[in-house]
């Protein structure tokens, strides 16, 4: 019983790190703030999920599962409005390519 | 302007639109529920349940609740668990193909994708439902939350990866039904109601 929860935790652990990778490399090659922005949230959410899910399943403790469970929680409140400021800042102070946009029907309000 | 301390936190905004005013009871209620999260997430944060980390959870709570007071957001809906339930599953299922998308196109080579900003404009108008859509929105598939229009409100979104037309009516599509389901979950059986009415007049930009 134990092994299976270490190996799973190992594969999370694995996996989440590869999407923190994954997001990194895209914050560094994606070709606009806002851009950035997705690889920020979505990969970079996700992987630190599962990286606390291969904590959980390898410490198997209650204090540690509530500070666990209070860390994810917090990541999913909190990566959004992050991103939404940095996007928000850098379309207001127009360092956004425009080049880049199909539409924006920011601009027409 | 009223002399009533709850009707002034909505100053602005009672013409009708849909942000009831809470009487004092009701911010009492919404407060003592504040601060039972509060004291929950101090408990959790010491990791064990003691009378002392009870009262310092009380105290710093109290402490948090008066000195940095937030617009009252009440919750004027109820739970319906199955709503929940699905809201939860396609939110983790939407996460993942999300991630795996999102990193996909990080590490392929000579990829330059093409996105845009569209307009939203939600049925539901509580402050409640607008921060739940854009955070949940901001964790699905192409899409980023840019900019909140409270009174009117619109959300405006950065939606990536768009190749045609179809993409961008895809991804409004997409951001109204996490409205429903946010709404099917925890709305008011008002709200649900407003829903499938304006569901059919919603296609186009405001």
């Amino acid at each position: 019983m134990t092994a299976v929860a270490d190996w799973l935790g190992a594969a999370c652990l694995l996996a989440g790190a590869l999407l923190g990778l994954a997001a990194g490399i895209g914050v560094l090659r994606f070709p606009d703030v806002l851009d950035r922005m997705h690889a920020a949230t979505k990969p970079q959410v996700l992987g630190v999920l599962l990286l606390l899910l291969g904590l959980a399943l390898r410490l198997r403790t209650p204090a540690d599962l509530g500070m666990i469970a209070l860390v994810g929680v917090f990541q999913l409140a909190t990566a959004p409005v992050a991103a939404q400021m940095v996007g928000r800042a850098a379309y207001r102070s127009g360092r956004v390519n425009r080049a880049l946009l199909d539409t924006d029907e920011l601009a027409d309000r | 302007m009223t002399g009533d301390p709850a009707a002034r936190n909505g100053a602005g905004r009672n013409d009708g639109s849909p942000h009831p005013a809470p009487g004092r009871g009701g911010r009492r209620r919404d407060q003592a529920i504040a601060l039972g999260w509060l004291v929950l997430i101090w408990l959790l944060l010491w990791g064990d349940l003691s009378w002392g980390n009870l009262l310092g959870g009380l105290v710093v709570g109290v402490a948090v609740l008066v000195f940095f007071p937030l617009p009252p957001v009440t919750f004027g809906g109820r739970l319906r668990l199955g709503a929940l339930l699905v809201l939860v599953a396609t939110f983790a299922a939407e996460l993942v193909s999300a991630s795996v998308r999102v990193a996909g196109l990080a590490v392929r080579p000579g990829c330059r994708p093409r996105s845009a900003i569209v307009a939203v404009r939600l049925r539901v108008r509580t402050d409640l439902n607008l921060a739940l859509t854009a955070e949940v929105i901001s964790l699905v598939p192409g899409t980023l939350i840019l900019e909140v229009d409270r009174d009117q409100g619109v959300l405006y979104v950065h939606v990536f990866d768009v190749r045609d037309p179809e993409d961008l009516a895809e991804s409004r599509n997409r951001i109204l039904t996490v409205e429903r389901r946010i709404v099917r979950a925890i709305g008011s059986a008002d709200e649900v109601r407003q829903l499938q009415t304006e569901s059919v007049d919603r296609r186009s930009h405001p």
